[in-house]
């Protein structure tokens, strides 16, 4: 229509009116590092594969998964979780069940028989791998994929180290480790069992390897001396769990006290529970806000009925009996002897006071240097002998399963590097997405599924797995759960909440944009974002 | 039903979209094709809630209307900010006549639709608190008294903003304007009886009235909706902060909002037929504190001089409101004989 | 042609209701209930249809609900007088600065205080600057058919258009009346096309505001829109005698002005006894003749110049004060006879119903023709009666109110009602 002068106007015409002339401050999205990731040994993008599962996408969430770390259903199993521990839901209401999820990732792939690719050509390099624990498994694994040749050795008759030997299968079922370990081989992978490995240099040389990766363990347990009687029965716990393994339990009688108060001293406990222990006594030295123990392992140990004495050690192992001193903390912290004794019984007493490790294979290697009983290595992994690299309980760190996987990722990386002749440079790290980075409002109250477990009655009766794993749905309501911390996940906030209709909707998968023709700088944005993913920048002028 | 709590997902029921609805349960904000009835380029000041309340209404109402709407605007600044000539920002038919007489007008094009059998087209009439609980009160209640086949919406930022922040029927006890200025033994807007056009409304026993804010996207949307599904006249009161009159940070708009509903100033409910049937709950209930320390119209009661003797004054407004709608979540919910 | 004995205001609401109004708003208020009274009848009865008929709480929603309805396409009607034109007055400089073309009926009315329900012409003098057309009916059979051009006149140049017509003089009076018929209505009257229009398929945004840059011209546009008015009033006029016969309307109505010394002019239902007493003094001699001015908005310049011609006076008898000055016509008639030389007189007659009678018309022209008028006279003015209250206003600061005492002392009896 002809419309009169000034006083009607025609339809978006102030669209030429460019209100992004007032802002002195622009929004800008940005991705930051969420605590699951940053917490995560094993290198994982928790929050990246958590995105994938919340559409339903398990696999695409898998093999994020796989790119960093091989074993998502050994994971699920057996981590700590320190993710966890960092998650920033813990804070509202409770952490994200994060490994149950990736258990039920892992045990999906496994029940379809899903594989990842080698997409590499190959690069005509050959690498010797030292141990087939979690670490080595890992470094292999990596290194395949990145087109290398690669052999691992190992001592044992049995691929997996400590993953088969020290962790008992109530806890990782051995269908589950043959099959993740398997997946690892049917990649090309080149596993020569039953051969130590005395002398690295030789090994290498010998076979023609350009590089090493050394992961041989932690597997000697640690004595103590503890004044004994002749028929005082001391077993060690690293030795215990792997005669559990081997499916030669020892007879440990009715009465069994464990020494230590790490996990491996928890396995025992469990395990002597198991093997048909009427009493499991830990005793530990200080108390239990010291314990190196994982809560939840002390916490299923005490579920199941081991019983811990703190402020405790055992003073003499005599047939049938411990003698037991109590202690208590000095100002810092440190135990110190009462003189107050108490007998025990015990039949058996297990010693669970630590691992060492056995580096006589680097004694001829120049230049490697070993402290307090554990191999120095750089920031790469790398020993003081250019190509030789070493990782997991052998190398100071966490002595974990997810510790090792973590070494075996970052391990290839640096090899991959090493063997190209140049030096890995890992991407920059983000600033951290912070628990006060997000807008909690948006996050609906949403419990934590609680994962189904055995009945306690059942539990101690063999060594049947306990914790039960998630159901599709509950994995994909525990998926998300996820605050998606600092990491846009297209709630669409930014582009309802904007008053000027700045904010550009790029469609599924692409998040959004900002029309700086149009956005004034108000800041609703960044003030009504949930996860923290957009910043306010001072303007350009 | 009201809106549904989605509470399977990671960031449940407050958020504008997400990524893992169905088309169907999102939000009209979400649309990446929705109308944007109000569109870029327009003057409202940075972080305005106006500017986000007409949009999210009108955006709402032209979806449940199959986009045959017609709005009528009063004097006021989102009719200021919007038309500027040459420029205009609604992408909708769209009439400003004058400050008081916004619900006339509606009624107006209400009565020729009718006449002229285009009954498929709805009508919008929309203004500030000046337009509708003052100057235009006559107006709007003669609309409501005739059941008028008009939605009428006030956005409410509690003062005369457009002329530079004088005060209101709506301005809020202690809040400074123009001309409640923060001098004198009490400093501040008086204590008055207030004016609640949402009851006022109700009790013409009208088939519909709601509060709203704008920090509750979908909520506001389904009251839109809602109304739609009603003929007669229907009353939407929205809750839009202004960051220049009350002395907000303009990033602070939604909060804000928030927080005046989970103190309790701002109850949000609806009614059909003059009586409540749902208020949305508190999830916990906030100390009014927290609502009027971030807003410089009432620094006067924080300041080197408090005064707590008003901030407790405003809380017991508060605390009525709660008790009054029974706005915590245990409580039950107002019963029909109840109904305030 | 078929001619009835009925009321002033059944007239023009039966007019306004083959106009096909589709929105009617009303609003009581003396003079004007007998119209919408009629009109809600036929609304009700279904006789007028399709057609909404809105019973508001207020002049001011009255008018704004015809501005909804004529923005969205209605042909829209209301009526009102007195206070209630002024408590509308923001809605009509509204709808004519939206260029928004509502008919409505002034029956006009005195403005208070002291309130005051009988006729002159202060309340639509009061608007004569608004935007709207202003027509004045010196009949009732002019009220009726000023009201069917009005809506084409409106429609046309997309202007409210106000039709005034004497209160009680005029709305309640019963006089022989043709009525137009329905067929000749619609012959005469097209469907309305508006300028602009809400309308979802095509969106618009009507109202906006409008600054320094372009006010200027706005403003022009509406008084060039007033200036095609001006050319539109007469062919309307013509068309309307051609459908319906008889000759209505118009700018001015000269008469017996050819070769008159003196030209007395007016508005509205005095021009009768106006005509009358010319005519006798007519018979006696004097050259005298009557313009009436049908068209007050837009204003006739060069008819009234015309029509006044060579006459060395013009007495402008009007209906309304400007207070403090005087006459509110005499201005635009002067502006009309600029550089004429013409004399000029300014009667005040008829306010607030007071009778105009042949009689003081008569002694009034007498003195005019002598040039012995005072240049503002206020007919059949009580003069003791205010001498004593400027006095007493003089001696005492709290004399009291005015028309109370005034009235105290007129006594009982108030024989000017007319």
């Amino acid at each position: 229509m002809e419309l009169p002068f000034a006083i009607t106007l025609d339809v978006g015409s102030s669209l030429a009116n460019h209100t992004g002339s007032w802002r002195t401050e622009r929004p800008v999205y940005v991705n930051r590092l969420a605590p699951c990731n940053q917490a995560c040994p094993a290198g994982e993008d928790i929050q990246g594969w958590l995105y994938d599962a919340e559409d339903g996408g398990y696999r695409a969430a898998w093999e994020r998964i796989m790119a960093d770390n091989p074993f998502p259903a050994i994971m699920g199993r057996i981590c700590y979780r320190p993710c966890q521990t960092a998650c920033n839901r813990g804070t509202l209401d409770e952490a994200v069940g994060i490994n149950s999820v990736e258990r039920f990732l892992g045990d999906e792939a496994i029940r379809s028989g899903w594989t990842v690719p080698v997409d590499a050509e190959p690069t005509g390099r050959r690498v010797l791998v030292v141990g087939a624990g979690p670490a080595g498994l890992s470094t292999a694994y990596h290194l395949t994929r990145l087109g290398h040749q690669v052999t691992v050795r190992d001592a044992g008759d049995k691929p997996g180290g400590m993953m088969r030997y020290g962790i008992p299968k109530y806890r990782l079922p051995r269908e589950v480790l043959d099959a993740e370990v398997g997946r690892i081989l049917d990649l090309g992978v080149r596993l020569e069992l039953g051969q130590r490995v005395d002398d690295v240099l030789a090994a290498r040389d010998e076979g023609g390897f350009d590089a090493v990766f050394l992961a041989v363990g932690a597997q000697i347990g640690h004595r103590a001396y503890i004044p004994a009687g002749d028929s005082a029965r001391i077993l060690d716990a690293v030795s215990l769990l792997r005669d559990v393994a081997d499916g030669e339990p020892p007879q440990l009688g009715r009465r069994v006290v464990v020494y230590g108060g790490g996990n491996t001293a928890m396995d025992a406990a469990r395990s002597a529970k198991r093997l048909g222990a009427t009493d499991a006594v830990v005793v530990y030295r200080r108390t239990q806000d010291r314990m190196p123990a994982h809560p939840s392992e002390l916490a299923e140990a005490l579920a199941e009925g081991v019983v811990v004495r703190w402020l405790s050690t055992i003073s003499q192992a005599d047939s049938g009996t411990v003698l037991v001193e109590k202690m208590r903390l000095d100002e810092t912290g440190f135990p110190q002897p009462t003189g107050e004794f108490e007998e025990l019984q015990a039949d058996t007493v297990v010693l669970a006071l630590g691992q060492d490790v056995d580096s006589s294979l680097l004694a001829a290697a120049p230049g490697v240097a070993v402290d307090a009983g554990r191999v120095t290595v750089g920031t790469d992994l790398m020993t003081g002998a250019p190509g030789i690299f070493a990782g997991g309980d052998m190398v100071p760190a966490d002595r974990t399963v997810t510790t090792a996987v973590g070494h075996g990722r970052l391990a290839a990386r640096h090899i991959d590097a090493w063997l190209r002749g140049v030096r890995y440079q890992p991407a920059p790290v983000l600033p951290l997405a912070t628990f006060e980075a997000l807008h909690t409002h948006y996050y609906a109250d949403a419990p934590r599924t609680v994962r189904p477990r055995l009945d306690d009655a059942r539990r101690t009766t063999g060594f049947e797995e306990i914790v039960g794993g998630l159901d599709e749905e509950t994995a994909l309501f525990e998926a998300r759960r996820c605050l998606s911390c600092g990491n846009c996940f297209e709630c669409d906030n930014c582009y309802g909440m904007c008053p000027d209709n700045a904010v550009i909707k790029l469609g599924p998968g692409n998040r959004y944009a900002f029309d700086y023709d149009y956005c004034k700088g108000c800041g609703i944005c960044v003030a009504e974002c949930p996860c923290g993913a957009i910043v306010m920048e001072p303007e350009e002028t | 039903m009201p809106v549904q709590p989605i509470k399977f997902y990671q960031s449940g029921s407050f958020v504008v979209g997400n990524r893992l609805l169905d088309p169907d349960q999102r939000s009209v904000q979400a649309d990446p094709n929705r109308t944007n009835s109000l569109n870029s380029g327009h003057r409202a000041c940075q972080g305005c809630g106006e500017a986000l309340g007409a949009r999210y209404a009108l955006d709402a109402a032209m979806r449940a209307t199959n986009n045959q709407l017609i709005a009528v605007n009063a004097t006021g600044c989102l009719e200021v900010f919007s038309t500027p000539y040459p420029e205009t920002s609604w992408q909708i038919p769209w009439l400003h006549s004058l400050f008081g007489n916004a619900p006339a007008v509606s009624t107006g094009v209400a009565a020729a639709l009718k006449a002229k059998g285009r009954t498929d087209v709805r009508v919008v009439g929309q203004g500030g608190d000046g337009g509708t609980v003052d100057i235009g009160f006559a107006c709007l209640s003669g609309m409501f008294e005739r059941n008028d086949d008009v939605l009428y919406i006030c956005y409410d930022n509690e003062a005369y903003m457009n002329t530079g922040v004088q005060r209101s029927g709506s301005t809020p006890p202690a809040a400074t304007t123009m001309t409640t200025q923060a001098v004198g033994p009490e400093p501040g807007n008086r204590f008055g009886q207030g004016k609640n056009v949402p009851l006022i409304a109700m009790a013409h026993e009208i088939p519909y009235v709601a509060t709203a804010t704008v920090a509750d996207l979908r909520d506001l949307e389904y009251k839109v909706r809602r109304a739609m599904e009603f003929r007669g006249a229907r009353y939407l009161h929205v809750f839009v902060p202004c960051p220049l009159g009350w002395g907000t940070a303009s990033c602070d708009t939604i909060r804000i909002a928030r927080l005046a509903v989970h103190t309790g100033l701002f109850p949000v409910f609806e009614a059909e037929h003059g009586e409540v049937v749902d208020v949305t709950r508190i999830p916990r209930q906030v100390p009014v504190a927290e609502y009027l320390r971030p807003q410089r119209r009432y620094r006067h009661l924080f300041g080197a001089s408090p005064r707590p003797d008003v901030v407790a004054r405003i809380q017991q407004i508060a605390d009525r409101n709660i008790r009054r709608f029974g706005l915590l979540a245990a409580e039950p919910a107002p019963t029909a004989q109840e109904a305030p | 042609m078929v001619l009835r004995q009925i009321e002033g205001s059944r007239g023009v609401a039966e007019a306004v209701a083959r106009c096909r109004p589709e929105v009617i708003c009303a609003y009581p208020i003396s003079p004007q209930t007998h119209i919408v009274e009629a009109l809600s009848a036929q609304v009700k009865s279904g006789a007028l249809a399709p057609c909404e008929f809105v019973t508001v709480e207020s002049e001011f929603a009255a008018m704004s609900v015809a501005i909804g309805a004529s923005a969205t396409g209605a042909r829209a009607y209301t009526a009102t007088a007195s206070q209630g034109l002024l408590y509308m007055v923001e809605a009509i400089y509204n709808a004519s600065g939206l260029g928004l073309p509502i008919v409505m009926t002034v029956a006009n009315r005195a403005i208070g205080a002291p309130i005051n329900i009988w006729n002159d012409h202060s309340d639509s003098m009061s608007q004569r600057d608004s935007g709207w057309v202003q027509l004045y009916a010196e009949t009732n059979q002019e009220a009726v058919d000023l009201h069917v051009q009005a809506f084409r006149l409106a429609e046309e140049v997309s202007l409210p258009v106000m039709v005034c017509m004497d209160g009680f003089v005029l709305t309640h009076a019963v006089e022989r009346i043709d009525v137009p018929e329905q067929e000749q209505v619609d012959a005469f009257l097209p469907a309305y096309q508006p300028r602009q229009l809400l309308d979802p398929a095509e969106p618009v945004s009507i109202g906006a505001m409008v600054g320094p840059e372009a006010f200027t011209e706005v403003r022009y546009l509406a008084h060039a829109r007033q200036m095609q008015a001006l050319e539109l009033i007469p062919r309307v006029a013509a068309d309307f005698e051609r459908v319906f016969g008889r000759s209505s309307g118009g700018l001015v109505r000269p008469y017996r002005t050819q070769d008159a010394e003196t030209v007395v002019v007016a508005l509205g239902s005095v021009l009768g006894t106006l005509k009358d007493t010319v005519d006798e003094l007519r018979d006696q001699g004097h050259r005298i003749g009557v313009l009436g001015i049908i068209s007050f908005r837009p204003f006739p310049l060069a008819d009234v110049r015309a029509a006044v011609g060579q006459a060395a006076r013009v007495v402008v008898l009007e209906r309304a004060l400007a207070v403090g000055i005087g006459g509110i016509v005499t201005s635009n008639v002067r502006m009309a006879l600029s550089g004429n030389g013409t004399r000029d007189y300014t009667v005040i007659a008829g306010l607030g119903g007071r009778a105009i009678t042949r009689a003081s018309l008569r002694e009034m022209l007498l003195a005019a023709e002598a040039d012995r008028l005072e240049p503002l006279t206020f007919l059949d003015l009580n003069r003791p009666l205010v001498e004593r209250e400027l006095a007493r206003a003089g001696e005492r600061r709290m004399s009291g109110p005015a028309a109370e005492n005034m009235l105290r002392d007129a006594g009982p009896a108030t024989p000017w009602i007319g």
